[in-house]
């Protein structure tokens, strides 16, 4: 309850959010108010201005393709790798995290030390890697960046489960018959929502930072599907001849980052504010 | 007839870097069924790691040995889920902070319908009515309404009875109430104790009552245990250990229960010195430095569990009174 409270009285994050809302309602909803498509050519505008008043809203590239649609299909597939990586992440991340810091000892230990060993591994080389052995493909990508996500999610989780473990609560259900499973699941892992939506809305960001990096790279997404990234590289060639197509991605990608840092910091400080307040 | 729990040299030891800490020596003691037994002690004695150890509660670094018997059978080194098949439905335990031991996300109504779920294999809808029953019993008023409550929505004495309410679902042989009312204030003190009378009477269990205030255990066990440094020391009815008392800790125990009938004193009797500690090795009796009575052979040779007085009565003394 008074999470949300003080989360509607941050105006800030309140702001950000109703922009991220808008943001996602226009990626979804854009198309079909749309002519255009992403792949078709208009050789009459070719690398043309944005303009509200003809065909291309936010102009062309330089083989004719409507920026706007591009924009918007960029954006749907960085929310998308960032919603399906986060996912992974979590799911992942709050299993493992959970029965490792419940589990305790020799267990607990042994798990983090393979969470180190694959956090050493540098994330580019591994993308290449997997690339190469299994070509390129949205859902590799997806699954390369869930697969590094969990690993920082899994140690938050082990070590607020940790402190959880502690509470008398979990002595009472242990002493009430539950078995182990039970209790990480009913007892353990509902209380460490707080700190798990707090850390995943930080992510996301940094997820889509990350996939636009990969697609920079020509490691993501192909043509003639977009992302943030891959836009953001075309336009980087064309920086002086048609500076839209770097600004109109790049200024999507700040907007949404910006605005997705701001929430999650307003979430951070309206739970840790309610958990302050409890003690 | 089978005795509800048999302790029999129990000892709990936990691992440090300086050797072990024992927190429980040799401890043996015996509950009838239907009975009600006191385990008295200051903090320290044991009495509350001997209870962990039945319940299989004992934290990670720490080892039980010896026996322990829950209804003629043996309990102590079970696997959880062998051991869940008691715990939690015959044998049950209520802990001294009712704030923190209930889930705090869950309603009261889950949280007291997950037991029965589990061990009986009860419907959800069934459990709920027998939740709600359990509530009334232990005098929840309004109890319908408290099913849908959250553990913060409730106070402390509150709390405390849906504590019994769950400890009471599955009709428990042996209840454990490890200082039940240590956190509440002394008016909800007396209900809570109360309440525990007339569940005893009702559903004919056992009752182990630990606490460190003797007039409390006094009011509602017919046996009591007194602990120190992790020994039993003495053991008697109730009636005998606040009149005839023989073991000189039980005697400086009884000294500092406040009593109203007295003439009042200066200042609260208390008693003098340092509870033994848990690592020292032991020579003698660990009560012998802060004894009144304490001669040459109490440091030197550890006084055993004998007869004193009635067949019942029990004290590990050198010079009982």
């Amino acid at each position: 309850m008074s999470t949300v409270y003080r989360l509607r009285t941050n105006t800030g994050a309140v702001f950000a959010l109703s922009i991220i809302v808008l943001l996602i309602a226009v990626a979804l909803a854009g198309p079909w108010f749309n002519p255009n498509n992403i792949e078709s050519l208009d050789w009459a505008h070719v690398a043309a201005y944005p303009s509200l008043t003809g065909a291309h809203w936010f102009g062309t590239d330089r083989l004719g393709r409507d920026l706007y649609a591009r924009t918007l299909e960029g954006m749907r597939v960085s929310l998308a790798v960032a919603c399906v990586a986060s996912a992974i992440s979590l799911s992942v991340g709050i299993a493992y995290g959970a029965v490792a810091g419940y589990a305790g000892g020799r267990w607990d230990h042994l798990m983090m030390r393979f969470i180190e060993v694959l956090s050493g591994l540098p994330l580019i080389f591994f993308v290449i890697f997997l690339t190469v052995i299994f070509g390129r493909s949205q859902y590799l990508l997806f699954l390369a960046i869930g697969a590094i996500g969990w690993l920082t999610m899994a140690r938050i989780v082990r070590g607020q489960t940790l402190s959880i473990r502690q509470r008398e609560f979990i002595e009472a259900a242990v002493a009430s018959g539950a078995s182990t499973g039970r209790i990480i699941l009913k007892h353990v892992v509902p209380n460490l929502l707080g700190p798990v939506i707090v850390y995943a809305t930080l992510t996301i960001p940094q997820i889509i930072l990350f996939e636009s990096f990969l697609s920079f790279l020509g490691l993501g997404i192909q043509e003639p599907h977009a992302s943030l990234g891959t836009l953001i590289a075309e336009g980087a060639g064309e920086m002086e001849a048609a500076p839209w197509m770097l600004l109109v991605p790049g200024g999507v990608l700040a907007t949404l980052l910006v605005c997705l840092n701001i929430v999650g910091d307003g979430l951070r400080d309206a739970i840790v504010g309610r958990e302050s307040a409890a003690t | 007839m089978t005795p509800a729990l048999d302790i029999e040299n129990l000892s709990v030891h936990f691992a440090h870097q300086h050797g072990a800490i024992a927190a429980v020596r040799e401890a043996s003691l015996t509950v009838r069924p239907a009975e009600c037994v006191g385990i008295v002690g200051e903090s320290g004695s044991g009495k509350t790691q001997t209870f962990m150890a039945v319940m299989g509660l004992l934290s990670a670094g720490a080892r039980a040995a010896g026996s322990v018997r829950f209804e003629g059978r043996e309990i102590l080194g079970l696997r959880a889920s062998e051991l869940n098949r008691v715990r939690g439905s015959k044998l049950t335990m209520i802990f001294q902070d009712p704030m923190t031991s209930l889930t705090p996300h869950l309603k009261i109504g889950i949280q007291l319908a997950e037991v029965l779920v589990s061990h009986s294999r009860m419907s959800w809808r069934e459990a709920e009515t027998a939740a709600l029953r359990a509530l009334e019993r232990v005098r929840v008023p309004e109890a319908r309404r408290r099913l849908r409550q959250y553990p913060h929505e409730l106070s402390g004495g509150m709390r405390q009875r849906v504590m019994i309410a769950m400890s009471l679902l599955c009709e428990p042989k042996l209840l454990i109430a490890d200082e039940p009312t240590t956190a509440l204030d002394v008016t909800v003190q007396a209900e809570i104790m109360d309440i525990l009378r007339v569940m005893r009477q009702e559903s004919r269990m056992a009752i182990v009552l630990i606490s460190h205030d003797l007039g409390l255990v006094a009011g509602l066990a017919d046996r009591i245990v007194v602990m120190y440094g992790g020994r039993v020391v003495e053991s008697a009815g109730a009636a005998d250990i606040l009149e005839r008392a023989v073991h000189p800790y039980t005697a400086e125990l009884l000294k500092c229960v406040p009593d109203l009938r007295r003439p009042r004193l200066e200042r609260m009797p208390s008693l003098a010195g340092q509870a033994p500690s848990a690592s020292s090795a032991e020579v003698g009796c660990a009560f012998a430095p802060r004894c009144p009575l304490a001669g040459e052979r109490c440091l030197s040779e550890r006084p055993l569990l004998r007869h004193i007085g009635g067949a019942a009565h029990q004290a590990a003394c050198h010079y009982p009174l």
